[in-house]
């Protein structure tokens, strides 16, 4: 059984499992370390291909960084010939286990949003992780064909369209608010786009009127 | 004792959640569905399997005054091992059992079996040992959270059979102590029985 102790063996025989558990540690990281790349592409263009309309381009590959309020947003293109057919846009925000991430998509053309993909989240299992849920009915599946300019992004209690998930508030606010700022970038995007056309309307007043060009 | 006999022992007799009361963190934590305790469950009995071995095998070379830091290190590799093949290969079951992995190094029963059993007894025993606890812990998370998530959300294995939510109480916290102290009190009353 047990050795007796003594400095120098303690010393060189936990010195030498640590070795050895550190070089199988790197060994393991190397070898894996490519497809949890892979598996995190994979994700990003399935969570982009739930999200677009109907699309003839990569939009994985196309993403570009949009702006608003002082934070960075990864925005991914959707396009079927030369027209933009909707946006896929990065949000997030803090929950109640931790941060949601959120794929939302847009139709360009409507301004609705196309789907809603949860990419991450942290929230309590049976409760607040319902987000993630996929089964009829579920808490996401109202945002679908959701229009932000008609209805109001936000939960019943606060005075809203969203129907809240049972006992998770802070989880279906956050979520909520999420989306919303997915909506704020999506405007921006707009109103980028209309001034690139007319550069006659500002990102700033369609944010507050909607599509009243 | 013949190995049957050591894989029904972590079954029945020292089921660590039951009869042991060991591992109480996670099996509070995670058996929120039959699914989720079911993860865990396999997760653990895998780390604790390929612990239990190495442990038998390297504990007599092993100096006693350091033999606790040594197992956390053996069992915290395999815990971040298994971590990264499943991020790697199985993502999609990653993300249902990503969040449960890293508290298996914490779990007392892993480190609690290399201290009982595996740095006293042959690799081929505490082999089996880690299996029996192994299975006997899977077993225990996998009721719990099947009757968690039948009385808490109306539904088994993730299938729902009520509209709308169930007593949500047993999904949070105050249920898993509830349930776990009567299917402990059912546990043992049908243990003391059958002796």
């Amino acid at each position: 059984m047990a050795k007796e102790s003594s400095f120098k063996n303690m010393v060189i025989v936990l010195g030498l499992i640590c070795l050895i558990c550190s070089a199988l540690l790197a060994l393991v990281y190397g070898v894996t370390e490519d497809p949890i790349a892979d598996a995190l592409v994979a994700k990003t263009n399935d969570a982009i291909s739930k999200v677009l309309p109907e699309y003839d381009n990569m939009p994985g590959e196309e993403s570009s960084v949009v702006e608003v309020n002082g934070k960075k947003y990864v925005v991914y293109t959707a396009k079927k010939g030369e027209n933009v057919t909707g946006y896929a846009i990065e949000s997030n925000a803090a929950g109640f286990g931790g941060e949601i991430k959120l794929m939302v998509g847009f139709d360009a053309a409507s301004g609705e949003i196309y789907n809603v993909y949860v990419i991450s989240h942290n929230e309590t299992p049976g409760l607040g992780a319902k987000i993630g849920d996929n089964s009829p009915n579920n808490f996401k599946e109202q945002f679908r064909g959701f229009n932000p300019a008609e209805k109001v992004l936000r939960v019943h209690q606060e005075g809203g369209d969203v129907d809240a998930i049972t006992a998770s508030t802070i989880t279906s606010k956050a979520f909520t608010s999420a989306v919303s700022t997915a909506y704020d970038v999506f405007i921006t995007l707009k109103g980028d786009d209309a001034d690139a056309v007319t550069s006659a309307t500002s990102a700033k007043t369609n944010i507050g009127g909607g599509n009243n060009e | 004792m013949s190995k049957l006999r050591i894989i029904t022992n972590g079954i029945i007799k020292e089921n660590p959640t039951f009869a042991l009361v060991l591992g109480m963190c996670p099996t509070l934590g995670t058996t929120t569905s039959a699914l989720n305790g079911f993860g865990m469950g396999v997760a653990t009995m895998f780390v604790l399997f390929m612990s239990n071995i190495v442990i038998s095998a390297v504990a007599r070379f092993i100096p006693n005054k350091v033999r606790i830091p040594s197992y956390i290190v053996i069992i915290s590799t395999f815990v971040t091992i298994v971590q990264l093949l499943m991020q790697a290969y199985l993502p999609s079951l990653y993300e249902t059992l990503g969040l449960f992995i890293p508290l298996i190094v914490v779990n007392c029963i892993v480190l609690g079996r290399a201290e009982a059993f595996a740095n006293k007894n042959s690799v081929l025993d505490s082999a089996c040992d880690g299996l029996g606890i192994g299975l006997g812990f899977t077993l225990s998370l996998t009721v719990i959270g099947l009757v968690r998530e039948i009385l808490g959300n109306g539904s088994a294995f993730g299938l729902k059979f009520i509209t709308g939510d169930g007593v949500l109480a047993f999904v949070l916290a105050p249920g898993a102590f509830i349930v776990l102290g009567y299917l402990m009190v059912l546990f043992n009353k049908f243990v003391a029985k059958k002796e």
